[in-house]
């Protein structure tokens, strides 16, 4: 277990407000750890401190050894300018390598490799020249998955990934996540979703304005913040 | 048929009829090509918007009286692009608003200046001409050439050099930011050499015809064709052929070069979107 990120005492936010503060967790390199948390409550400020977009206001966000926010793939939420946009697979994964290039224009075959090969990896290698808009949900999905992976090997951060696809897509792409998990791919994944955070994750980070609850899954399910989630989930839910 | 022929060649036996020609055909090629980005990016408006603030600039460089205007109206439009671009994000007024309000503001300031300060006897000439480009293709010198041809090659040369990078940022701003791509300054370019463009093309083809330019073929393109680079070569292809037409037919049949230009912009449009309605049933 090697450490990758540590977060003390991190408060977040802009100038004239603090957002969430009081962040005290740690991400090992192959740890699944799910954020939670309400809309409003710093889950996309927390994202951006950790690429590396937005210092935090006050305490530590530490990248160790050789690890740093570029070895991070994100996999950000979809805007509505890319459902009508003409693009095919293999670009749009390609884009994914930009960040080894520096200021070399050009992709070289090297390049080319590593972005067949992920598509290989992820079983979308036959849709290499289908249009992008052209993909169901879960399709686009993994397009943008082998993006974040052809940036970064070590981490993955997913935005809400599954937000509006059909249940069954849902599962596929729990389930893949989950094996580029144990092959060594460390996870972090923001989420709505309680019961299949519950069912995949090794830990969990639960956020409001203030950091309610970090550790492993058996303990959140213990923890009273756990269990007035889970009540609250399955009332709304019933 | 052979009168057609022999009637353009006897036009082309003008030097200004080439010139023409020329620049029209270099300003449709860089103007289709980052068409493609600013149609995608949802800142279509934003060439009509900057064509506006260059023909109130144009007023202000005569009325203090500057033969070339080029001074005045270059920096002026690269400077609102890179407001408006900014304004964008985060700001009480929206982008879509801010552009309008920025291009009627320009506009009214124009022509009120070029009615206090007529720098000829029929300001309605001058103003139809700046807002059409009807006259002044006619007036091209070499040097006004070689402008163009330099700005093109900026144009064209920033546009592929940093081709991946603005298919990167046009796909997915926060995806390119987050991978360390530096998503501001390759905005920042986009928006400085679409001012460039306007500010070269807006003397030919007038401000107000201007935008049409820059999406019109980038919108043809997209109908039918479904990855990046296709779209953005066909956008190319379609541009510059537009752009011949519509020189040929303006000279056959002494209509006016810009908005003869748009119109077959526009019947292309339509033929692609007939293509794009039959080949999908």
């Amino acid at each position: 277990m090697k450490e990758q990120i540590i977060c003390r005492n991190a408060a977040l936010g802009y100038e004239d407000g603090i957002v969430t503060e009081n962040l005290n967790f740690t991400v090992n390199s192959g740890d699944y750890l799910c954020i939670l948390g309400e809309n409003g409550s710093g889950k996309s400020t927390l994202i951006k401190a950790l690429l590396g977009l937005k210092p935090q206001v006050s305490g530590e966000i530490k990248f160790c050894g050789d690890f740093s926010s570029k070895d991070i793939g994100y996999l950000p939420q979809q805007t509505p300018v890319q459902r009508d946009f003409p693009a095919s697979v293999r670009e749009i994964v390609l884009s994914g390598c930009l960040s080894r290039m520096g200021l070399r224009p050009f992709y070289k075959s090297a390049e080319k490799k590593l972005a067949s090969d992920t598509m290989k990896q992820l079983g979308i290698e036959n849709l290499a020249d289908r249009c992008y808009r052209d993909l169901s949900g879960g399709q686009q999905q993994r397009v943008l998955l082998a993006r974040a992976l052809c940036a970064a090997e070590k981490m993955l951060l997913l935005d809400e990934p599954v937000t509006g696809l059909d249940p069954h897509a849902q599962n596929e792409l729990y389930e893949l996540v989950s094996k580029l998990n144990r092959n060594g791919i460390s996870i972090i994944m923001v989420s709505h979703d309680i019961s299949s955070a519950l069912k995949y994750a090794s830990h969990i980070l639960h956020i409001s304005k203030k950091q309610l609850f970090f550790g492993t899954k058996l303990d959140y399910i213990k923890s009273s913040t756990g269990m007035k989630f889970l009540e609250s989930e399955v009332a709304s839910d019933e | 048929m052979n009168e057609i022929f022999s009637s353009i060649q006897y036009y082309f036996s003008y030097p200004f009829v080439r010139y023409a020609f020329i620049v029209l055909i270099l300003i449709s090629l860089c103007s289709s090509l980052l068409g493609v980005s600013l149609v995608l990016k949802r800142l279509s408006f934003i060439g009509d918007g900057l064509s506006h603030v260059a023909f109130g600039a144009m007023a202000i460089s005569a009325v203090a009286g500057l033969t070339n205007g080029t001074v005045i109206t270059l920096p002026v439009t690269v400077i609102s692009a890179v407001l408006l671009l900014r304004t964008g994000r985060n700001t009480k007024i929206k982008g879509d608003a801010s552009i309008a309000m920025i291009s009627v503001s320009a506009l009214a300031t124009g022509y009120i200046l070029m009615n206090i300060f007529p720098s000829s006897s029929n300001i309605s000439a001058d103003v139809c001409g700046s807002l059409f480009g009807s006259t002044s293709i006619l007036t091209l010198k070499e040097s006004d050439v070689w402008l163009c041809l330099i700005m093109s090659l900026i144009v064209l040369s920033v546009f592929i050099l940093f081709y991946n990078k603005i298919f990167s940022i046009t796909f997915d701003e926060n995806f390119s930011k987050a991978t360390g791509v530096n998503s501001d300054a390759y905005n920042l370019i986009i928006a400085v050499v679409t001012a460039i463009i306007i500010v070269t093309a807006m003397k030919l083809v007038g401000s107000l015809l201007i935008s049409a330019l820059i999406i019109f073929p980038a919108l043809s393109a997209m109908r039918i064709f479904r990855s990046f680079k296709s779209v953005t070569i066909c956008s190319a292809v379609i541009s510059v052929v537009c752009a011949g037409t519509g020189i040929i037919i303006s000279l056959l049949f002494s209509t006016p070069v810009g908005a003869t230009i748009v119109a077959s912009n526009f019947v292309t449009f339509m033929i692609f979107s007939g293509i794009s309605t039959l080949t999908s049933k």
